[in-house]
């Protein structure tokens, strides 16, 4: 029988990334799903990024996979979030057309020749003496692998709920996977539950889009991935999202579905995610609140639905009619189908190491909502860390776990298995504590190098990569020795309405004034002989890179300071057969939680909710002794 | 891994003579050990919890080596969490001496430095900065220094930082709010607020900063210079206070040319009183000697005591010579001797009589007064003692305006959110929050042999 080198259960966001990634590093691949046309399927908002999901997809496509090429190919409106601000916080978002996004993640899956995709549901993971075998079939079959990958999105015994009615099933339309919690919690494992919600769709030409707020893409788009062609991009028409806004009216339309809600009834036991929080929710918990902004966001370019964001429900279907069709421009909309609540199981995260593979099972690694998470970026991410290290291990090459200080990927995978979560997790920039550090624009400078070692990123764009990286470096040091004299550059600052210099200053001082830039600082060197400046003003990404770090010296450099003060802890290392139960000193609670986590360092155990300082101090002395 | 089973030893109290002298044992041994030594009415093993005995010391030829009173703690109720006993010894460094050598004879171990203290602390008897206290506990000479440290034990200080730092969270969240979530519709703080809150946190730490002077006054003493020509009665008053104090910690005599020290407690703080040789120029080699390390101690002070009387009135000369050596606000101007005359004369801060005691109160309230300048606080203020706190507290503050200066520039919130967190974990030092080793170590190596 075939032994395939990793089994990727489930063809949505995580499987996807695990697939393409473990089949890049050479190994067979066999991704299961129920149906293949629903591969990299949008379940909720037909869009990709926004604040710090944008940096996990370009993050993503630094380490080689595909999620940032899939969206460039299929967006309909890009956007940069928090333009107004800094760089690090500077977020890509994009509109995705729903339908040409799937077809596009299958005609990538596809590309690769060593990924077989198989249609079946699984319904159990085979193991023994504490290694993963392979998978069973609801059809009685056994897939055998040496890795599996387990990203099963909201399809574990999923129940969506409209009203009191529930349907089981892991999305619209869509049958839930059976048998996979039983059979992992027969291997010991233990699940919880959460819940999840999507909006009302709506039929596109039942609108009255002549009175909506009109919120536009920006004009000069930026694609995701470093791979995608900038010459054909967009590759899509662009389209406009709507704005229009809840009233008092309609919240008490809703107030009449309340008895009827899954949510206030008590029918859904899972937790919501608060920053994601229903619009029955959002009456009840903000009620002095008057309006909710809702976005109506095109669900393609073809396509006659409207996602309404902002508007995620489980009332009855009739109440959330009544209430849309209480709101400005949707008086006449038709309902095509009604929003849900979608309740499933998931895997408290402190049951995986920080390769996402489980400590229980060698072998098994978990990805995606399984994990607790919610989002696709996040979602892509699991599965791109739990493939590489999947393949790593069948290849016994080591493993890849990524440092809080180089990445938000690293954030993620830290924050699950270091704190579990109780409610859906989604990435926020808040959440790294290095933030200046991790910017989407030097993605590639943070990951690329990791992505080029697992055979992911190819020789000649990284050795591309290394040349503007020592042309960065080099510029860096041009601006730090070059000096302005006064008698050169003051009428320069004259014409520009600001104040000259004394006698000399470096270009690095000068390009920290707010109002300059260092394109019109290099070029008031006026010297067209002078190769370097040449390259640097004919390479924009070399441009912006040398202009962050020189502007945001100080604090970048504070932030390093930083992370250096904590790699102390970071690389203090636990073993991990480090025996809590037997160390008295520990608070109860604090040795409870370490044994659940069983930290690899430190710094991860200083993180773990309910481990006191004291407790560390207490770590730190017995791992002296 | 710490050897914790094994049972250790140590001198309690300072070295030197003193009234009695404990030596304290701790670990699981403790009571087998004691009996091996004691010879009571009952055997130590047996005594309850919280239990004083009497009985005697006996050496290897059964010879006494003293009469003790033990008081006996079982774990987990005593100062390290663990069995544990102290033997009250007469107060000859040789009997305490004698004791250790006993036990250590017996297998109980001599206590490395901080040991008990770091039993404590991994006994979960003491958060961190509960055991950086016990160091101020152990080295403070005066009853406010006491008072001033236990309060920090009751966690005074650590309930003010974990204010501030719930203070600084609450505004990082602010910052936050409009970088994770500038999609959605709602208000976002503007930047005078971001800044008004930002500065409330700096004044509030400022209070604390200011509050280490204090500390250390309570902590160290503070040393007092008595200034004067010959015969103003400079002895007279010293007497004086010296009578009226609780205790004379210690007495230094020298020549007649030498300073002579004093420790007196007045009001719960100690004052270190320098009675100096005069500071008039001389031709005489050892009048000069003397008059130079006068002037020294007067540089050296905290406050100067520059005593007249009434027959010559205050030396406006002196004075002069003394504004050049100290800050004039430093300096307690005294007319003596004022039963001697009924018009006092004028230009003095206090008007005393050393002879009668007229004025005396006078003058130590104006020497607790000008000792802790224009603070307010009292001993029930949470108090920066400690010079690691000073500094955390020093960082935030530095952390923090520069944050301010940020949001005054009009940077974007994340700017402003890299002093504001760094300020946090700082904050979060002092708590215990981020310990790092080397502060463990060297809190332990503070501590003095075995406390």
């Amino acid at each position: 029988m075939k032994e395939y080198d990793v089994i990727v259960i489930g063809g949505g966001h995580a499987g996807v990334e695990a697939a393409c990634i473990a089949a890049k590093m050479g190994c067979s691949v066999a991704l299961t799903t129920m149906d293949k046309n629903a591969m990299g399927r949008m379940s909720c908002n037909p869009a990709i990024g926004g604040t710090a999901k944008g940096h996990l997809v370009h993050e993503i496509d630094a380490l080689g996979g595909v999620m940032g090429q899939i969206s460039d190919r299929t967006g309909i409106q890009f956007r940069m979030l928090n333009k107004s601000k800094g760089p690090a916080v500077w977020s890509s978002r994009c509109q995705s057309d729903r339908e040409l996004y799937s077809k596009e993640a299958l005609r990538v899956v596809e590309s690769h020749a060593n990924i077989e995709i198989v249609n079946a549901s699984v319904n159990g993971v085979l193991a023994e003496n504490g290694k993963v075998k392979g998978v069973t079939t609801s059809e009685g079959k056994e897939i055998l692998s040496k890795a599996v990958v387990l990203s099963s999105g909201t399809f574990l015994n999923g129940l969506m709920y409209t009203g009191l009615k529930s349907v089981s099933g892991g999305r619209y339309g869509e049958p839930p996977a059976r048998g996979i919690t039983e059979s992992l919690i027969e291997l010991g494992f233990e699940s919880g539950r959460l819940k999840t919600g999507t909006p009302p769709r709506l039929r596109k030409s039942s609108i009255d889009w002549s009175v909506l707020e009109v919120q536009p893409g920006d004009i000069d788009p930026k694609p995701f991935s470093l791979r995608t062609d900038k010459s054909q991009f967009p590759f899509l028409p662009q389209m406009n999202c709507h704005i229009t806004y809840t009233s008092p009216q309609v919240h008490d339309i809703l107030r009449k579905g309340f008895d009827n809600s899954p949510l206030f009834t008590g029918v859904i036991k899972g937790v919501g995610p608060r920053y994601c929080p229903s619009i029955e929710d959002k009456i009840v918990r903000f009620s002095e609140r008057t309006q909710h902004q809702l976005f109506l966001e095109p669900e393609g370019l073809d396509s006659d639905l409207i996602y309404v964001n902002g508007f995620s429900t489980s009332l009855p279907a009739d109440i959330q009619l009544e209430a849309i069709n209480s709101i400005k421009g949707l008086e006449k909309a038709e309902m095509v189908r009604p929003g849900y609540a979608v309740e499933y199981d998931f895997f408290p995260p402190h049951q995986v190491d920080l390769t996402l593979e489980t400590k229980l099972i060698q072998g098994l690694y978990f990805a995606g909502q399984i994990n607790g998470t919610s989002g696709y970026e996040e979602a892509a991410a699991q599965g791109l860390i739990a493939g590489i290290n999947a393949a790593l291990k069948v290849k016994n090459e080591g493993e890849l776990v990524l440092k809080r200080s180089e990445s938000y990927i690293g954030v993620l995978i830290d924050d699950l298995v270091t704190k579990s979560t109780e409610e859906p997790y989604r990435m926020f920039t808040s959440r790294a504590e290095h933030r200046l550090l991790l910017r989407q624009d030097n993605c590639d400078r943070r990951l690329l190098k990791y992505g080029h070692k697992i055979g992911a990123i190819p020789d000649e764009m990284y050795a591309e990569f290394e040349r503007k990286e020592k042309l960065i470096l080099d510029g860096i040091a041009f601006c730090n020795n070059k000096k302005f004299h006064a008698r050169d550059i003051n009428p320069f600052f004259e014409s520009k309405g600001q104040p000259g210099i004394d006698s000399t200053e470096t270009i690095s001082k000068l390009c920290k004034r707010p109002e300059m830039t260092l394109k019109e600082l290099l070029e008031a060197v006026k010297d067209d002989s002078n190769e370097i400046i040449k390259e640097i003003l004919s390479n924009q990404l070399v441009l912006e890179q040398i202009e962050i770090e020189l502007k945001y010296e100080g604090y970048i450099k504070r932030q390093y300071e930083a992370v250096e003060r904590t790699d102390r802890y970071e690389n203090t290392n636990i073993p991990l057969s480090f025996n809590y139960l037997s160390l008295k000193p520990l608070s109860t609670e604090g040795r409870e939680k370490l044994n659940k986590v069983k930290p690899r360092s430190i710094g991860q155990a200083s993180r773990i909710s309910g481990v006191t300082p004291s407790d560390i101090s207490i770590l730190l002395v017995y791992l002296k002794n | 891994m710490i050897k914790n089973e094994d049972t250790i030893t140590a001198i309690a109290t300072p070295n030197g003579t003193g009234a009695i002298a404990i030596i304290r044992i701790s670990g699981d041994k403790s009571f087998e050990n004691a009996d091996k030594i004691f010879t009571g009415r009952i055997k130590i093993c047996e005594a309850k919890t919280h239990t004083i005995h009497y009985g005697k010391i006996l050496g290897k030829d059964k010879e006494l080596i003293d009469d003790v009173m033990i008081s006996v703690f079982i774990a987990p109720h005593s100062y390290t969490g663990e069995d544990s006993v102290e033997i009250s010894a007469h107060g000859n460094p040789f009997v305490a001496k004698k004791i250790i050598e006993l036990l250590v004879e017996n297998g109980v171990r001599l206590a490395e430095p901080g040991e008990f203290t770091k039993r404590a602390f991994l006994n979960g008897k003491l958060d961190l900065s509960q055991a950086e206290a016990v160091v101020d506990v152990i080295n403070s000479s005066a009853d406010a220094a006491l008072r001033g440290a236990r309060n920090q034990l009751d966690g005074l200080l650590s309930k003010k930082v974990t204010e501030l730092r719930t203070l600084l969270v609450n505004t990082s969240s602010l910052v936050e709010l409009e970088l994770d979530f500038a999609e959605e519709d709602i208000e976002f703080v503007d930047r005078k607020e971001l800044i008004s809150r930002i500065e409330k946190i700096i004044s509030e730490i400022s209070l604390l900063l200011k509050s280490y002077e204090f500390g250390k006054i309570i902590r160290d003493g503070v040393n007092v210079a008595l200034v004067g020509k010959p015969n103003v009665g400079k002895s007279s008053l010293l007497n004086y206070l010296l009578k009226e104090s609780r205790a004379i910690v210690s007495e230094i005599p020298g020549t007649t040319r030498d300073i002579i020290r004093e420790e007196v407690t007045i009001g719960g703080i100690l004052f270190r009183l320098f009675d100096t040789a005069g500071i008039r120029p001389s031709d005489d080699a050892i009048e000069k000697e003397g008059i130079t390390r006068s002037k020294e101690a007067i540089k050296n002070s905290d406050l100067v005591i520059f005593l007249n009387d009434v027959e010559n009135g205050v030396s406006q000369g002196m004075y002069n010579q003394l504004c050049e050596l100290t800050e004039p606000k430093k300096i307690i101007t005294v007319l003596n001797k004022v039963d001697l005359s009924k018009n006092p004369g004028i230009g003095a801060d206090v008007y005393i009589s050393a002879k009668t005691g007229y004025g005396i109160n006078n003058l130590l309230e104006e020497l607790k007064e000008k000792s802790f300048g224009d603070s307010t606080y009292s001993e029930k203020s949470a108090i920066v003692s400690n010079v690691r706190h000073f500094d955390c507290l020093r960082k935030a503050k530095e952390n923090l305006l520069k944050a301010k200066q940020s949001a005054e520039q009009s940077l974007s919130g994340e700017f402003v959110s890299v002093d504001l967190r760094n300020a946090e974990s700082v904050l979060g030092e002092i708590i215990g929050e981020v310990t790092s080793e080397d502060i463990l170590n060297n809190i332990f190596s503070k501590f003095c042999i075995g406390k």
